[in-house]
């Protein structure tokens, strides 16, 4: 959202970088409704899917991208979202959705605050190690817990129909499109704010350098784990949110490969970008559906279609690290940085592929 | 008292198990400043190799050393191809590196051998020896703890006690001067990852009896591997051993008296535990970074 450099001379109301994003938001909102109400009820349901990524990578993005911090475990953190939900719908009168929803981001900031107090001692691949054990164990809590989690089957999330203000044929497609992308508007507002204020500048310091923010006052450990927090909260919003789609929360859902999905789509959007957020949950839903309907035209078999996304998640994750670290979107900007004369258009959110300064030194070859 | 003690004694092999994985995972962080987050699904895959030789008639034998001859091929190939080109820039580009060929070969396992649990055979019989009302040990988990013990113990003499060996510490442990000195650098690191891989390799074939074989079953024992290599500081070999121990007997309490699902997450308390108590792990050497 905040992606493009933004001149220093604005006037009027847009000067307010609040104004802006939700100006931002707005426009995107109208051409959302426009999209939706086009679009088949089969084509609405994906872009309910894309809502909810749009959540979890942007969460993940201000935790990487932002604070270089790297969670395997978000995966994890939604299924908490979604448990929550499925837990507080299942009562004979159920809280209405939005509350519903608060409460999802509510319970999982409060156990990403659990692990994440732990990342101010866990810094790089400690932390995600012990995300991943998060992540790997988690889902095991549902079997040994099967009395109210479910067990392997999981839990049925009941979701009402749409408002009967809709009409009576309205596609409930459509209305869970609504839900998501609200959901995913009002984060994205949210988000791009916070990276724009003190914190999120205190993030980008620590994220640069822990000691130089030390010392210009910066408390190191409380920002880390104040972005996982952020980061968790998100997750459990997209939890929520996939739980109201998918009408269900079961462990099988919420996988390492779902953490590593999330992550390849942060990577490939381009870490530190929310706009890249965006295209990487786009890919999130893209790609499962080309590839299912590349296995159906050429007869792959269930083992295929179901591994081909994975096998593509893996291999972008280590082409865009070796080739593109800055992702799509570092495309995007270079393009628009073209556009604008010259290579030398000015970068806000540095990726954080630029955290650790080049050595001048040239490194002999090996 | 008596299955106090068979609980401990049956830990003790899967504790080898996350020994092997440990020693791998710190003979690549002492080589290149990386966690191979890859090793478990790269141990995965070179078992489905040897599942693959026994099902065209292979020898247990035979599968055993495709199995680690592919391992370290795999090493060697990730090290030298994918790893190297991000190994000097930010920690964070090789973790997705290698969390990228993690999710890679789970889904490759997944596309050539299907999602089926396969059982994995034992060449000795995994029938317990009871002493009294005491199970302790099947011959099978005598040769998991002996192959272990002697891969560790033959990495040993290779460090210490070879020329090769010297290299490799003088690349890991300085390496420009180590290049002055006519040290090939980038050869040690990609042979330190094709050895670390071998071990890995060894944990995949000896745990893939226990858990089945499946793509996403390794999982759970890197996780494993990995907190026995943080309790042994991430740098030390013998703490990866001693760690891998520890934490099989403390999982196989866990298991026994509280339940299986709950064994990763033991993991996790106490891999959060260690961190907050001695970040450095038990064993490491090295100053502590502070602040």
């Amino acid at each position: 959202m905040s992606a493009l450099p933004v001149p220093l001379t604005r006037r009027g109301p847009l000067r307010y970088t609040l104004v802006r994003h939700l100006m931002y938001a707005l426009l995107a909102a109208v051409l959302l409704l426009v999209l939706t109400s086009s679009v088949s009820a089969y084509r609405d349901f994906q872009i309910a899917n894309v809502g909810y990524y749009v959540v979890a990578v942007a969460g993940l993005t201000v935790l990487t991208g932002l604070n270089g911090q790297i969670s395997l475990g978000h995966g994890a953190l939604m299924m908490v979202g979604a448990y929550t939900a499925a837990l507080l719908l299942e009562r004979d009168n159920p809280l209405p959705t939005t509350v519903v929803m608060v409460l999802c981001v509510v319970v999982t900031a409060v156990v990403g605050a659990l692990v994440g107090a732990a990342a101010a001692r866990l810094r790089g691949p400690y932390l995600a190690g012990a995300t991943l054990a998060f992540a790997v164990g988690l889902p095991g809590l549902t079997s040994h817990y099967a009395g109210t989690l479910g067990g392997d089957n999981g839990l049925t999330v009941l979701t009402g129909p749409p408002p009967a203000s809709l009409g009576v044929d309205f596609a409930p497609e459509r209305w869970q499109a609504w839900i998501t992308l609200s959901g995913a508007l009002i984060t994205l507002v949210l988000l791009a704010n916070l990276a724009s204020s003190r914190v999120g500048r205190s993030f980008r310091a620590v994220r640069d350098d822990e000691v130089s923010a030390e010392l210009a006052g910066i408390h190191v450990a409380r920002t880390q784990v104040l972005a996982f927090v952020v980061s968790a909260a998100c997750a459990g919003l997209a939890g929520g949110l996939l739980a109201l789609v998918s009408g269900q929360a079961t462990p099988g859902a919420f996988t390492v490969a779902l953490s590593l999905a999330l992550l390849a789509g942060a990577v490939l959007g381009g870490l530190g970008s929310l706009a890249g957020a965006v295209y990487g949950a786009i890919a999130l839903v893209a790609l499962p559906a080309l590839s299912s309907n590349a296995s159906d035209r050429f007869d792959f078999g269930t083992d295929v279609k179901s591994n081909l996304p994975l096998l593509v998640y893996g291999a972008l994750l280590v082409i865009v690290m070796l080739a593109a670290p800055q992702g799509l979107q570092g495309g995007v900007r270079r393009l628009l940085g073209l556009v604008r004369g010259g290579p030398s258009a000015p970068v806000r959110n540095d990726p954080v592929t630029d955290a650790v300064p080049e050595v001048s030194v040239t490194t002999p070859e090996r | 008292m008596a299955r106090f003690l068979s609980v401990t004694i049956s830990g003790l092999s899967g504790g080898m198990i996350y020994a092997a994985v440990a020693l791998s995972l710190v003979l690549i962080w002492r080589a290149t400043r990386v966690v191979n987050f890859a090793q478990g699904a790269m141990a995965m895959f070179t078992t489905y190799l040897a599942y693959t030789v026994f099902e065209h008639g292979g020898s247990y034998w035979l599968g055993f050393v495709v199995a680690l001859l592919s391992g370290l091929l795999l090493g060697a190939f990730v090290e030298r191809v994918l790893v190297r080109p991000v190994e000097t820039g930010p920690p964070l580009n090789a973790v997705v590196v290698t969390l990228g060929v993690f999710i890679f070969l789970q889904a490759l396992a997944g596309l050539l051998f299907g999602g089926r649990f396969r059982s994995f055979p034992t060449p000795f019989s995994n029938k317990n020896y009871n002493f009294g009302n005491v199970s302790t040990l099947s011959p099978f988990e005598i040769f998991v703890i002996v192959a272990v013990a002697v891969v560790a113990v033959l990495l040993y003499v290779l460090f210490q006690y070879t020329d090769v060996g010297l290299r490799m510490r003088a690349a890991a442990f300085q390496g420009e001067v180590a290049r002055m000195l006519g040290v090939r650098v980038g050869q040690m690191l990609t042979l330190g990852w094709a050895l670390a891989a071998v071990a890995g390799s060894l944990a995949g074939v000896l745990v893939a009896p226990s858990v089945f074989l499946h793509p996403n079953n390794m999982d759970g024992v890197f996780v494993f591997g990995f907190t026995a290599a943080v309790i042994g500081g991430l740098d030390s070999p013998v703490g990866a051993i001693v760690g891998g121990l520890g934490l099989g007997v403390l999982l196989s309490y866990v298991a026994s008296y509280f339940g299986g699902d709950l064994q990763t997450m033991s993991a996790l308390v106490v891999l959060v535990l260690v961190l907050m108590v001695r970040p450095n792990g038990l064993f490491s050497t090295t100053a502590t970074r502070r602040v």
